[in-house]
């Protein structure tokens, strides 16, 4: 076993060896430009990008033609909202998402808001779910668009995708999904779950950074979006620039293989996800599963250890790669938004890690992952006025702490 | 982020970790922070009355690895001093010491406000109870 172990797979992933060998050619054999029609260098690569788009839509139950290349999934956030606010603009000018998706979406909102949008983010339940009767009643005649991601970036939970295609369709109201997270660990199929947009990249699904993709439903009905960068036209005119072709063959690849191995694969990870949350449950007091069990991503394991701190946690496991909601580790000083609103409370979002078990994670490593938190977090109790106070039977929440 | 070395010598073998009884007279009790704010210190000094030096010092802290180190350090540099000089020790001074970057300056100011209510929960102890009437009661 290698140390350091990597298991923040929410983060990113290690390329696959296989995506990896499927790019190689792309960079110094088969170079041209996919737009380029003239010649066999522009053929070649565009049949390799048109055979990319094909394994992509084989993934999620679309056509081929439905799909559009990005650098990444904070673009295709970006593009889909923003591009359907600007086409849809005469329709209507309200947006309904929620308050536990990645800032990608919430900040575009934030952008679209300033532009005379109305956005609607709906709470989440305990569970990290949104409320289905919420969001029936959010909708107005004036709604266009309903952005909710499949599964979230911390917490791992799997929304009701299915319901919310369901209740947008009767009120013919779009469904974007940003589905980052989602693909390739779980099934998704954009026509089972009436999605019409939905935002993945590469990198979360062993594939290469800076390439991603926009699925834009063509029939029932059929999505339009406003290009939101101009240049050439490219991408059936609603993204320009020339296209990263080894970027996008290495996102085909890492679909073709996540189609073919996801099933073996989610069933392994759920298992050793289930042994490390077992194994800390069997040997720590008070620790809190953050976010719906049942409706979750097999590899997901997102856990508040109660009266230690995330950041100092961390410190102690710096052998394993994991990451915490605490405010130290974040740019901004404050705790997960993710966590708090959960309504659990600063104090557990502070004492979060998530785990994040990938495909080159072994069992061995995840023993390993388990004994060695389970050390540090009874080390850190040790050190812990607050685990001393709770068990001389102090109400912690009742304690007038000096605020700073 | 990168810690420093003393940062990680106090993570790893924090001095003078515990707690002494907080209902002594001798003994002074310092707890800052909150939980939701992401740190809690509790640092407690044993006082000497007759020569007025602190003669034991014990934290525990909940927070990050530099609050930890802060706290720490805290109880090796009371230790010895008078109550008088242990309210010279400065923030400034944990800082240095632990070379704290910027956004690490919080835990050594909760340190020092950790000191100072030690320090003033033992003086408080002084004038509130005559030692008689303590050991009478």
């Amino acid at each position: 076993m290698k140390l350091p172990i990597y298991m923040d797979n929410h983060a990113t992933t290690q390329t696959d060896p296989r995506v990896f060998e499927a790019m190689k050619p792309y960079f110094m054999q088969v170079y041209g430009n996919a737009a380029s029609r003239n010649h066999s260098f522009g053929w070649e690569a565009e049949e390799a990008v048109e055979k990319s788009r094909k394994q992509i839509a084989d993934l999620i139950g679309a056509t081929p033609k439905e799909i559009i290349f990005t650098s990444g999934a904070t673009e295709s956030n970006n593009l889909a909202l923003k591009g359907i606010a600007e086409m849809y603009a005469e329709r209507g000018n309200h947006i309904i998402t929620q308050v536990t998706e990645h800032k990608a979406v919430l900040d575009t909102c934030k952008r679209l808001e300033k532009d005379g949008a109305h956005v609607t983010y709906l709470p989440v339940k305990q569970d990290g779910l949104i409320d289905l009767d919420q969001l029936r009643d959010a909708i107005t005649d004036k709604t266009i668009l309903i952005s909710i991601m499949y599964a979230n970036n911390e917490i791992g939970v799997v929304q009701p995708i299915q319901e919310i295609g369901r209740i947008a369709k009767e009120k013919g109201v779009l469904v974007h999904s940003d589905a980052v997270q989602a693909i390739g660990k779980i099934p998704v199929n954009v026509s089972a779950d009436g999605v019409d947009v939905l935002s993945l990249t590469a990198h979360k699904l062993y594939g290469p950074k800076g390439v991603g993709a926009l699925y834009v439903r063509r029939r029932n009905p059929r999505v339009q979006i406003t290009a939101q960068m101009d240049g050439g036209g490219h991408e059936r005119g609603m993204r320009s620039g020339t296209l990263n072709v080894p970027g996008v063959v290495g996102l085909g690849a890492a679909c073709e293989i996540a189609k073919r191995e996801m099933a073996e694969e989610s069933k392994r990870l759920g298992f050793l996800r289930d042994k490390l949350k077992n194994k800390l449950m069997d040997n720590l007091d008070e620790v809190y599963i953050n976010g719906s069990m049942e409706h979750r991503l097999p590899h997901n394991l997102n856990i508040s250890f109660a009266y230690v701190e995330g950041e100092s946690l961390l410190m102690g496991i710096n052998d394993i790669a994991v990451s915490s909601g605490s405010a130290c580790t974040s740019a901004t000083l404050e705790p997960s938004y993710v966590l708090k609103a959960l309504g659990a409370g600063d104090d557990l979002a502070h004492s979060s890690i998530r785990f994040g078990i990938g495909r080159f994670n072994t069992e061995e490593e995840v023993d390993y992952v388990g004994n060695k938190v389970i050390d540090v977090v009874q080390k850190l109790r040790e050190l812990s006025p607050l685990y001393e106070m709770a068990k001389e039977g102090v109400d912690l929440s009742k304690v007038a702490w000096t605020a700073h | 982020m990168a810690y420093s070395d003393k940062v990680l010598d106090h993570y790893n073998h924090p001095r003078n970790v515990g707690s002494l009884d907080k209902t002594s007279r001798d003994v002074g009790t310092g707890m800052v922070g909150a939980p939701e704010c992401g740190d809690v210190m509790k640092l407690q000094v044993k006082v000497n009355p007759d020569t007025g030096v602190i003669e034991d010092a014990k934290f525990k802290t909940f927070g990050c690895g530099s609050a930890i180190a802060s706290s720490s350090l805290a109880t090796e540099w009371l230790k010895g001093k008078t109550v008088d000089q242990a309210l010279e020790i400065k923030n400034t001074d944990i800082v240095n010491e632990l070379s704290l970057p910027p956004v690490k300056i919080h835990c050594s100011v909760l340190a020092e406000d950790a000191i100072k209510e030690a320090i003033s929960d033992y003086k408080k102890k002084q004038t509130a109870a005559p030692k008689e009437t303590l050991v009478a009661g």
